[in-house]
């Protein structure tokens, strides 16, 4: 396992690891993000381009703005809620 | 279930899970000690049978192309069922707002630097995508691959903060054609097979040079399929999800 490898595990590792502590949805929907590029490059450099081509655009792009549309949507709802219940 | 509870039950699951991995791993041949006959195989006979140079696209459009059939009907039915999912629950509204109705729907937030980042962005997403999706068969990449950085391209306007420009480039009907078409491609393809070479999914077309763009028989025709279904996909379900999120929650 060359340097470059052994780097790129540990840096997954440490932002895996990251992504689960990281307190609030929100900032973990951008964690992740971050979390899918350094996997990207883990795919790179153990010889796996077109993994890492799709991983680049799942995890930067797809995921979050998922995430992010479903916790707008979560918020909407719930301002919503508390808008009836201050009317009754 | 109390946080002491999880607490207690992690401490016994954890080093569990830790154990049993170990024990799994212990087996496995040393890192960077291949012992994959079949793959090695393979690689060597696969550019002289098939003329790819891409082995990964050759495997997955061409010695496993039946495969990729079923995983493409996967992705098909379960964007279908996202579809179905959130447009049910968006005609549940009754109050909803015509979409039509509402000229430019923008984030606060969107800078001008930030509108020209996607401008710019657009164009360079989309001429990777069509260069991924088309190499398929010569460098690494492929349908599914430049399908997606396709499906990214666009949705650089959303980043740009103009959702509704980009419901007007890529409105409902010409992503669920895309998708269909896609699909429906491949599956054809593979008829073509068991008409023309007498085998479903056979590489039926002539291979022609190895590295020149049309070369690999059927392979890079597979992987415009592909790359269509992809595309419709992955932008009807963000478009499904943003359009419940941005444009339903508006009222």
């Amino acid at each position: 396992m060359s340097a470059l490898q052994t780097a790129a595990l540990i840096v997954v590792a440490i932002a895996g690891t990251a992504v689960v502590f990281t307190p609030e949805v929100l900032r973990q929907a951008i964690m992740l993000g971050i979390y899918g590029m350094t996997l990207t490059v883990l795919f790179f450099v153990f010889q796996a381009p077109d993994v890492a081509l799709s991983e680049i655009v799942v995890s930067g792009v797809g995921m979050p703005l998922i995430i992010l549309a479903a916790l707008r949507k979560i918020r909407e709802q719930d301002r919503r809620r508390k808008h009836e219940e201050s009317e009754q | 279930m109390s946080r002491r509870f999880r607490i207690g039950l992690f401490a016994l699951a954890g080093p569990g899970l830790t154990a049993v991995l170990l024990i799994g791993m212990h087996g496995l041949p040393a890192f960077g000690h291949l012992h994959a006959v079949t793959g090695l195989l393979i690689d060597r006979i696969e550019p002289h049978l098939r003329h790819a140079t891409d082995i990964v696209t050759a495997l997955n459009f061409d010695l496993r192309a039946y495969d990729t059939l079923g995983e493409e009907f996967i992705l098909f039915a379960s964007v279908t069922g996202v579809a179905l999912l959130l447009r049910h629950l968006r005609n549940e509204d009754e109050s909803r707002q015509d979409v039509r109705g509402i000229e430019e729907h923008r984030f606060g937030g969107a800078s001008p630097s930030l509108r020209m980042t996607g401008l710019v962005l657009i164009p360079m997403m989309v001429a990777l995508g069509a260069y991924v999706v088309l190499h398929g068969a010569l460098t690494p990449g492929g349908g599914f691959q430049g399908g997606i950085v396709l499906a990214a391209g666009p949705l650089a306007i959303l980043l740009a903060g103009r959702y509704l420009a980009l419901r007007r480039v890529a409105p409902d009907w010409a992503l669920e054609s895309l998708e269909s078409v896609g699909a429906t491609a491949y599956t054809l393809i593979g008829v073509g097979g068991l008409i023309f070479a007498g085998v479903f999914m056979k590489n039926f077309l002539p291979l022609g040079t190895p590295g020149k763009l049309l070369s690999a028989g059927t392979m890079p025709l597979n992987s415009i399929a592909v790359g269509l279904e992809v595309t419709g996909a992955f932008l009807l379900t963000w478009t499904e999800f943003f359009d419940q999120a941005l444009l339903v929650a508006r009222r």
